[in-house]
């Protein structure tokens, strides 16, 4: 679905935030983008969908390359659901909102209308329709957002750091909701420094710092090497933590969430004679 | 004497329909290091307001009860001097920042209070190097990283040397080290200098362990105050969806499933330890 070839990318003040980066995304995929604040892990989503291009190497999505297509043309394909909805809503009420974009991608009046009740449904926005998004929380401001989005039912969603600012129960919604897409076979991209929350969803792990990617694999693999993460700044999921300590008494060494840790824990003493 | 405490305290915004706080009774003692924490729009901002007299003085509306801050009753003191003993540290920092050095940002506050110059200076560059940014001091605010800048906030507050310092998640913007790091040094400024902190704040997983009071708020009510250990092991703590930290979730199932583990972690290295001893003498 998106290819990077050996991509750089330098800002116009002279920033190299991307240092020669290959990566595959296969359609369905859900893949999560880790790395600390600033080690280029937004630079390298705006790529997906053109807003940026790249200083050296290329990047093709859907078997365009990026620099022979507009952003318009890119976004059908690949939906971007920015960190602070603040920066993509400006509309006066939510069903326009979520109209906006389809009307520029010149769908019919009919089908607008169709797509527009059916986003508005699938978030649970109905009752909003005729606010203004700037009169709702932070959370359903992210909802419009993302709405607006799935609203032109793109092949691959973007989404960059949807959990902050989300309370406990949010969070489980928005799980919830991914695993939906997933299902749906759209591929799923999330930048994040939320190591709870990907060790809950379980997808594969692209890890960076300072440009580069550091390394690629399963949650598994990934959120259980300690030495690894500390060279992106991240820390171990808690689970992980505490099974780390736990190696001497043969109890698995991968359990990354309160799921796993449950069965690996009641296993293992049902074990016991 | 409590150094912030509150009486029956109901608050209704200017615009709203129904009360943002019902019926609040909460006592926070001189040196406590209390989390704060609920879901989303549950009221925990608000009541963070009333502490240094934001509401109702700024935002209006109707208050019902007393909120006491060193035993001064709010309604009858204004911004001004209750800022002198309550300190509030944003969640976005850029909110807070606007002077031309990191060092003009954090006298600003002393200035208005009219201290003498050389006094001032010493204030400031005590804060600076309690929050570890002296080598910052010449630097613009708004070049500046999330997690200096959410340091030199909390330097701005810490000159005024309060006696409460209530911080609204400050760490949101911030990836896990960074919010770690922050969390130590309002750590350090509880156990070393005594400031009584309130920390408002969604992930326990990383400020739980400095704890030792918390409270649980939702839909405008006081719904758990307490010991931590005491409250997260609850079985009502779980079901508000607060996020209760991992460790002491696994106490829970294990409880569930007849296992009890005798002591309740609040930490990693706490649940690995009490695992560890309960797993192996069998």
């Amino acid at each position: 679905m998106i290819e990077v070839k050996n991509v750089s990318f330098t800002y116009p003040n002279g920033v190299e935030a991307l240092h020669e980066v290959s990566l595959t995304i296969r359609d369905g995929e859900f893949v999560a983008i880790m790395g600390q604040n600033g080690a280029g892990k937004t630079t390298l989503v705006k790529h997906f969908n053109g807003l940026l291009k790249p200083t050296k190497g290329e990047v093709v999505v859907d078997g365009v390359n990026t620099k022979e297509a507009s952003v318009a043309a890119l976004s059908r394909k690949v939906g971007f659901v920015f960190q602070n909805p603040d920066h993509q809503l400006f509309s006066e009420t939510v069903e326009d909102e979520i109209a906006f974009a389809l009307k520029n991608f010149g769908f019919e009046e009919d089908v607008i209308k169709k797509r527009v009740d059916w986003a508005l449904n699938l978030l649970d926005l109905k009752k909003y329709r005729k606010t203004s998004p700037f009169m709702l929380s932070g959370g359903e401001r992210k909802r419009v957002a993302l709405a607006s989005v799935l609203a032109w039912d793109p092949k691959a969603i973007i989404l960059d750091e949807p959990t902050i600012g989300q309370d406990q129960n949010q969070k489980d919604v928005l799980q919830q909701f991914i695993a939906q897409l997933v299902a749906q076979r759209k591929t799923v991209v999330i930048v994040t420094h939320d190591v709870e929350f990907v060790a809950e969803c379980n997808p594969k792990i692209v890890l960076m710092a300072d440009g580069k990617i550091l390394a690629e694999g399963s949650a598994k693999k990934i959120l259980t090497n300690p030495h690894l993460l500390a060279k992106a700044s991240i820390v171990l999921p808690q689970i992980a933590q505490i099974f780390s300590g736990l190696v001497g008494l043969g109890l698995p060494t991968d359990v990354i969430n309160i799921h796993e840790a449950e069965k690996a824990l009641l296993d293992f003493m049902e074990a016991k004679p | 004497m409590p150094v912030i405490e509150t009486k029956g305290l109901t608050y209704t915004y200017p615009s709203g329909t129904k009360p943002a706080l019902e019926d609040v009774s909460i006592t926070i003692e001189r040196g406590e290091f209390v989390v704060l924490t609920g879901p989303s729009g549950c009221g925990k901002t608000t009541l963070c307001r009333c502490f240094n007299g934001l509401v109702p003085h700024f935002y209006g509306g109707k208050l019902k009860g007393d909120v006491l801050v060193t035993g001064l009753n709010v309604r009858d003191h204004s911004i001004y001097e209750l800022a002198r003993h309550v300190g509030l540290v944003f969640q976005n920092p850029e909110n807070q920042l606007f002077a031309l050095s990191v060092e003009k940002d954090v006298a600003f506050g002393l200035e208005n209070l009219g201290m003498l110059r050389e006094k001032m200076k010493k204030r400031v560059d005590w804060a600076l190097q309690i929050t570890g940014i002296e080598e910052l001091r010449e630097r613009a605010p708004h070049e500046l990283s999330g997690g200096q800048q959410q340091r030199v906030a909390i330097a701005c507050v810490l000159a005024m040397q309060p006696d409460v310092m209530v911080l609204d998640e400050p760490t949101s913007f911030l990836d896990p080290l960074g919010a770690q790091r922050i969390f130590e040094v309002i750590n350090e400024l509880n156990k070393n200098l005594g400031i009584t902190v309130v920390l408002v704040e969604h992930r326990l997983d990383l400020a739980a362990r400095y704890a030792d009071h918390v409270i649980i708020m939702d839909e405008g009510r006081v719904m758990l105050d307490g010991k931590p250990r005491e409250i997260f092991r609850l079985e009502k703590a779980r079901l508000m969806g607060i996020g209760i930290p991992k460790a002491t979730r696994l106490y829970q199932i294990l409880e569930k499933n007849g296992v009890n583990l005798g002591k309740v972690p609040i930490t990693s290295e706490e649940a690995t330890q009490i695992l560890k001893e309960v797993l192996s003498s069998d």
